[in-house]
């Protein structure tokens, strides 16, 4: 972990975005901007929009009104983001290593070696096991290791912590830190508390207060 | 004096908003209506009393006028479908929609007319209901996608998220439907090398062509008409159900 | 190119080490013929004179068995939503797909076919007619087969819609598949499947990728 990647200063910005599905607006009208190494929190209760708007930043979802950027890109760079949903995309008929293998190489390969990836969440001795004997925690860590092995400057985390123990809430907000430290973005949308060593970095934006 | 101070909008715009879409061609639906059934019954008039029988197939010459305009709208419908699919796709136009949504039962049932009447007409004529002709064999492939499309549109719960898939589905079958005819085609005639079934003569008397002219145009207005009406029934259970919903979640909050 | 070969790699494992599906279709592909034998009679020259139709019957049922599992289980578990922020486009990514699925329930049925033309008492020539014209026609049955599977794929059950969907679309491949084996002018219908199934092939990812994202949208 010495040749840290220092990510480009970029700054994601929404202007009067409203998300929504199924023609149901959830979140309407927001503006924020996140700038390089914050990490901006989305909290609410259920139902309120927080991952349609993860998935609306993360380009699957059309916004129903207003725009996002993320600025300070090369146009001829190619995605810029992970994103981390409710489901893992891990395949219980490949092993560990390779469900791992298969992301780096599709992503692109720029980030940390699969096995220290590995190391890094806690599955360092599991690389050859099928990933369908994975337990939920476990199965949560191989998806994280999946935002290590390749750098991308913009995290997208919905519900990052769901299923993990203790130890692993602090691999999340180890993880997260070290993202911020190299001008990493991330929005994370989360029930569970997460405290940054330095709160500084963090910002909170709530969901569902009704007017 | 006033002076407007609403911003101008383009009709393109206008007619986006699913309850100025119903607001403007409602007056429309009155006249198409009338319209329809004055072409109706000039048209039928002229099929029934003011037209020669055929020397040959006598009286049953008198079901190409119902047969031929539904065979013609079966493709038509297509044409309205495929162009709103783009509409969907390019533009995302909401009432493209609404439109795509409409004409797929309507097209279903014009085509499944058409088989009908053709079967019909095909019973004294060839003296069987059902022949594996080339036009007939196509026909009812189309009437298997205008089927498959209806079916498509029942299975999705989301019908906005569903519009834009079924889109590219109706677009994949406007371009294989040109093959599916040809290949029928080229079917067709390697089993049965001669044509006999031309179901239209080399030159129509006019005495012909007036009613299938004027049918050809009522059963266009009646089509049209359907269309709006089954648009304007669309754009409403929308509305109800998006205020279902609204309703629901207002009992949660 | 090394995320497609990386796509290509894991669509063929995860295919191959389905437990025996490549087998099951297979058997499905050989129990088809057996049925068509034992619904017919045991009359030879009939058998012989419906071969062609029969085995491109059963190929394109068989080829509609494998299906379910091309876009499901990575919409489920959410790997299509991933794969549209990877390096390589979705189109490229389902066309890996498409590829990996005419490999692993195309190529097995046609290299099972020489059981099925002894059953149907087919004869030499023929034979290998029906195999130049399977290798010609089932990519666009697959190509087809991806358009109605990206259609259906967020629907629950949507399993037992895409035959529908699939089947007037395929119509074509069947006419020429069948033409090519047995009609007079067999080399023509053969120039005109494969023009199909380049047709289809080069077309269908980019109208699967549209119906994939549109899912999710």
């Amino acid at each position: 972990m010495t040749d840290r990647q220092v990510f480009p200063p970029l700054t994601l910005r929404a202007t009067g975005l409203s998300c929504g599905r199924g023609g149901m607006t959830l979140t309407a009208d927001l503006s924020f901007a996140v700038a390089p190494g914050q990490c901006l929190l989305l909290r609410g209760p259920n139902g309120t929009g927080k991952t349609t708007l993860l998935l609306t930043l993360a380009g699957i979802v059309t916004p129903l009104a207003g725009t996002f950027e993320l600025e300070g890109t090369d146009s001829e760079a190619g995605p810029q983001l992970h994103y981390c949903g409710h489901r893992n995309a891990v395949k219980p008929r490949l092993s560990v290593r390779e469900n791992l293998d298969f992301w780096a190489q599709v992503n692109g390969p720029t980030g940390l070696d699969i096995q220290e990836a590995l190391a890094e969440v806690g599955l360092g001795e599991l690389g050859g096991l099928d990933a369908g004997y994975l337990s939920a925690g476990q199965s949560r860590r191989l998806a994280l290791a999946r935002l290590l092995v390749t750098h991308r400057p913009l995290w997208l985390l919905d519900e990052p912590t769901a299923a993990l123990d203790a130890e692993g809430h602090e691999l999340v907000t180890r993880l997260l830190d070290r993202h911020l430290d190299m001008g990493g973005l991330a929005l994370a949308a989360t029930h569970d508390p997460i405290t940054l060593p330095d709160p500084g970095r963090m910002e909170t934006l709530a969901l569902g207060v009704r007017t | 004096m006033s002076i407007d101070t609403t911003p101008k909008q383009s009709w393109w715009s206008r007619i986006a908003h699913p309850g100025q879409f119903v607001a403007w061609t409602s007056p429309l639906l009155w006249p198409l209506t009338i319209l329809t059934a004055v072409l109706f019954i000039i048209g039928l008039w002229f099929a029934f009393f003011n037209s020669p029988a055929d020397y040959q197939m006598g009286d049953t010459v008198r079901i190409m006028y119902v047969h031929v305009p539904n065979a013609w709208l079966s493709q038509f419908v297509y044409g309205v479908m495929t162009v709103s699919a783009l509409g969907t796709l390019v533009w995302r136009h909401p009432m493209a929609d609404v439109s795509m949504k409409a004409a797929a039962p309507l097209g279903a049932m014009f085509t499944a007319l058409a088989l009908f009447t053709g079967a019909l007409w095909g019973r004294p004529t060839w003296g069987t209901f059902w022949e594996w002709d080339g036009r007939m064999t196509s026909t009812l492939v189309l009437l298997f996608i205008y089927l498959g499309i209806v079916a498509l549109w029942r299975a999705f719960d989301d019908q906005l998220r569903a519009a834009r898939i079924i889109a590219v589905f109706t677009l994949v079958g406007a371009i294989n439907i040109p093959i599916i005819k040809f290949s029928v085609d080229w079917w067709s005639t390697l089993h049965q090398p001669a044509s006999v079934f031309r179901a239209d003569g080399p030159t129509m008397p006019g005495s012909i062509l007036t009613p299938l002219f004027v049918m050809f145009f009522a059963f266009t207005f009646l089509f049209l008409t359907l269309h709006l009406k089954a648009m304007h029934t669309e754009v409403k259970r929308r509305r109800v159900m998006g205020l279902q919903r609204r309703m629901a979640q207002g009992d949660a909050a | 190119m090394t995320a497609l070969r990386a796509m290509l790699g894991r669509e063929l494992r995860l295919a191959l080490r389905g437990g025996g599906d490549v087998l099951t279709l297979v058997l499905f592909f050989i129990i088809t013929g057996a049925i068509v034998a034992f619904a017919v009679g045991p009359d030879s020259v009939l058998l012989a004179r419906i071969a062609p139709g029969m085995v491109w019957v059963a190929a394109f049922l068989a080829m509609l068995l494998g299906l379910d599992r091309l876009f499901r289980p990575d919409h489920e578990d959410g790997a299509l939503i991933l794969l549209r922020q990877a390096e390589l486009p979705l189109s490229a990514a389902i066309a890996a797909k498409v590829m990996v699925h005419w490999l692993v329930s195309a190529l097995p049925l046609i290299l099972a076919s020489p059981l099925l033309a002894l059953q149907l008492a087919m004869d030499g020539e023929t034979f290998w007619r029906m195999v130049a014209s399977l290798l010609v026609g089932t990519p666009a049955l697959a190509a087809f087969g991806a358009v109605g599977a990206a259609v259906t794929v967020s629907i629950r059950g949507g399993g037992l819609i895409a035959p529908i969907l699939i089947a007037p679309l395929s119509i074509p491949v069947l006419i020429f598949g069948v033409g090519s084996i047995t009609a007079s002018q067999s080399s023509a219908a053969l120039l005109f499947l494969a023009a199909l199934s380049l047709m289809a092939v080069s077309l269908a990812p980019f109208a699967a990728a549209l119906a994939i994202s549109s899912a999710e949208d």
